[in-house]
């Protein structure tokens, strides 16, 4: 049996949920074994996982707020019962916060950063990025149990077919050992590690007043905004929009660096970006050398051509 | 209070990556490394709690002698003393059930590490370290603070923050905001000497199973070389993004 962690936000799936979903199903199908998703916390249809390959659908409706260990703890026991060999995540922050704690509850292997579908369940062999995307790795299993981590964005929507989506409750068994507190989250926009499409600019937008034009694209595009490293240390943008090794880590469709040079340090963090554009008004940029388009130019004047060419292009 | 800060040692982030002809591992001739950037916002959180509650800063990291060099490293940035463990580090559990089995009755307040490490990027090791003490555990921290009494972290969460309260012995895995970079410390001539007279103890860890095993690597693809597109026809530009790269 595989068993993956539904997240939930505000009672929602995230969409990297159901892309782990998907995942666990089409492992369950390898082994000729099922997909049971568990849901912890307040959500308002579970139900809807069956279309993504889930066979059986067990709600913690009790589960309260994510405390890594609470969840961790009772995730375990599930995965214990049911016998699970594979137990996938999202590799979100609360995913991330999940899976040692989990490897260790569940005697399971721990193989992070999963890029792909398993080459074999038994042993579990599977294909992760490391070495910052600069390296890919097939790491194998040696434990009866593994919990895998999905890169978010990373793999897709695999193709599954409906699982029956048998609903069961249960409760809490793990035990938190700390107290999560006050949220603050920006509204509007996806969080940079879910978002499809992200429109980032750096110090070539001279400065903080004329991030209106990023704003623009961005809003056409339905992109989160994101700077590079040193634009969030001047101040120019907040901290949480900084893309980068050190920054956050992101892996959508779409990257549009606008006046980036295109440093090592920021390519570790985009370069799991399935198409680039870089635009950039030096042709000796290093970020050509990683993008799939380019444009040299003055981003003052590429930017809003480029708005009102999407404008037209979705109109 | 006791604080033990995990150090990583890893490629300096602008090496070159490349593997070994057979594929089986890291060639790791001509490589700088260094100490893994996330842990170096650790270290210097643990040095300003200690700077200002008193205590001891220790730091300890898994591989063979190589990895001191870069231990002495941190012990010139200004920890008291240092534990190395004494075998390869090729699986995150069996990295994190060492430690734990290493510091098992030294009693330290808080264990610091780095999410990840910039080479395997695991981030495993803090949670399962976590489990293993049955401490609470905070990832992806950007900030702490320590009352008197318990800690408050500040933590990433997708698109926000969060605040989390724990009681002590706590596992932190944090990442820049735990100090600002500006405040990131170096070593200076003092630290490096007195770093050499820092008591660096080796202890055996070659006994533990490792969970999981790295079978071959390998590059990317290399990306096809750009395609500039001209700066007056965006058009063009938006075309291709939706015909050929059908990302729009």
């Amino acid at each position: 049996m595989v068993l993956v962690f539904a997240e939930t936000w505000k009672g929602q799936f995230k969409k990297s949920t159901f892309e782990a979903v998907r995942y666990g199903a089409s492992c369950a199908q390898m082994a000729g074994s099922h997909c049971t998703a568990l849901v912890m916390g307040a959500c308002d249809n579970p139900s809807e996982l069956a279309t993504h390959g889930a066979e059986n659908i067990i709600h913690v409706s009790d589960a309260g707020s994510f405390e890594p260990h609470a969840f961790a703890g009772t995730m375990a026991d599930i995965a214990q019962k049911d016998g699970a060999k594979a137990l996938v995540i999202a590799g979100t922050s609360n995913g991330k916060a999940l899976a040692g704690i989990l490897a260790i509850k569940a005697n399971a292997a721990a193989i992070s950063q999963v890029i792909a579908l398993p080459e074999s369940m038994s042993p579990l062999t599977v294909e992760r990025s490391a070495f910052s995307s600069k390296g890919l790795e097939i790491c194998a299993s040696k434990a009866a149990q593994t919990v895998l981590t999905l890169i978010p964005n990373a793999i897709g929507m695999t193709e599954v077919s409906p699982g029956a989506g048998n609903l069961q409750s249960a409760g809490m068994s793990g035990t938190a050992l700390a107290v999560p507190g006050e949220q603050t989250v920006a509204s509007g926009s996806i969080p940079l590690p879910e978002a499809e499409r992200v429109v980032s600019a750096g110090r070539g937008l001279k400065a903080a007043e004329n991030w209106g034009m990023v704003e623009a694209l961005a809003t056409v595009l339905g992109a989160t905004t994101a700077c590079s490293k040193p634009v969030s240390d001047i101040g120019w943008r907040p901290h949480s929009e900084h893309v980068g090794q050190t920054g956050i880590q992101i892996n959508p469709q779409l990257y549009i660096a606008i006046g980036i040079s295109g440093a090592i340090q920021h390519l570790a963090g985009v370069s799991g970006s399935k198409v680039i554009v870089a635009i950039n008004i030096d042709p000796e940029a290093p970020f050509f050398k990683a993008a799939d388009y380019g444009v040299v130019g003055d981003a003052f004047e590429v930017v809003p051509k480029l708005t009102e060419a999407l404008k037209k292009h979705f109109a | 209070m006791k604080i033990l800060v995990c150090i990583s040692h890893v490629p300096d982030t602008t090496s070159k990556i490349a593997f070994t002809s057979d594929g089986s591992q890291l060639d790791k001739s001509g490589l700088q490394f260094v100490i893994n950037p996330h842990d170096e916002f650790a270290l210097s959180k643990a040095l300003n709690l200690k700077e200002t509650l008193g205590g001891s800063v220790t730091i300890i990291t898994m591989g063979d002698v190589s990895v001191e060099q870069t231990m002495r490293k941190a012990l010139a940035i200004g920890a008291d003393d240092a534990i190395r463990l004494d075998a390869e580090p090729t699986d995150p559990i069996m990295v994190a059930k060492a430690i734990a089995t290493a510091i098992n009755d030294a009693s330290y307040d808080l264990i610091l590490c780095g999410q990840e490490s910039i080479d395997y990027n695991g981030g495993i090791v803090p949670g399962a370290l976590a489990a293993l003490l049955n401490a609470p555990f905070v990832n992806a921290c950007i900030g702490l603070e320590f009352d008197g009494s318990a800690i408050t972290a500040i933590r990433e969460i997708d698109g926000g923050k969060e605040s989390v309260t724990a009681n002590l012995p706590a596992v932190i895995a944090g990442k820049k905001g735990l100090v600002l970079e500006s405040e990131l410390r170096i070593p200076n001539m003092r630290g490096i000497m007195m770093a050499r007279k820092k008591p660096l103890t080796v202890v055996s860890a070659d006994d533990l199973e490792a969970l999981s095993a790295a079978q071959s690597f390998k590059k990317p693809q290399a990306k096809a070389a750009v395609q500039l597109i001209d700066a007056d026809d965006m058009e063009s530009l938006v075309s291709k993004l939706h015909t050929d790269a059908k990302v729009i």
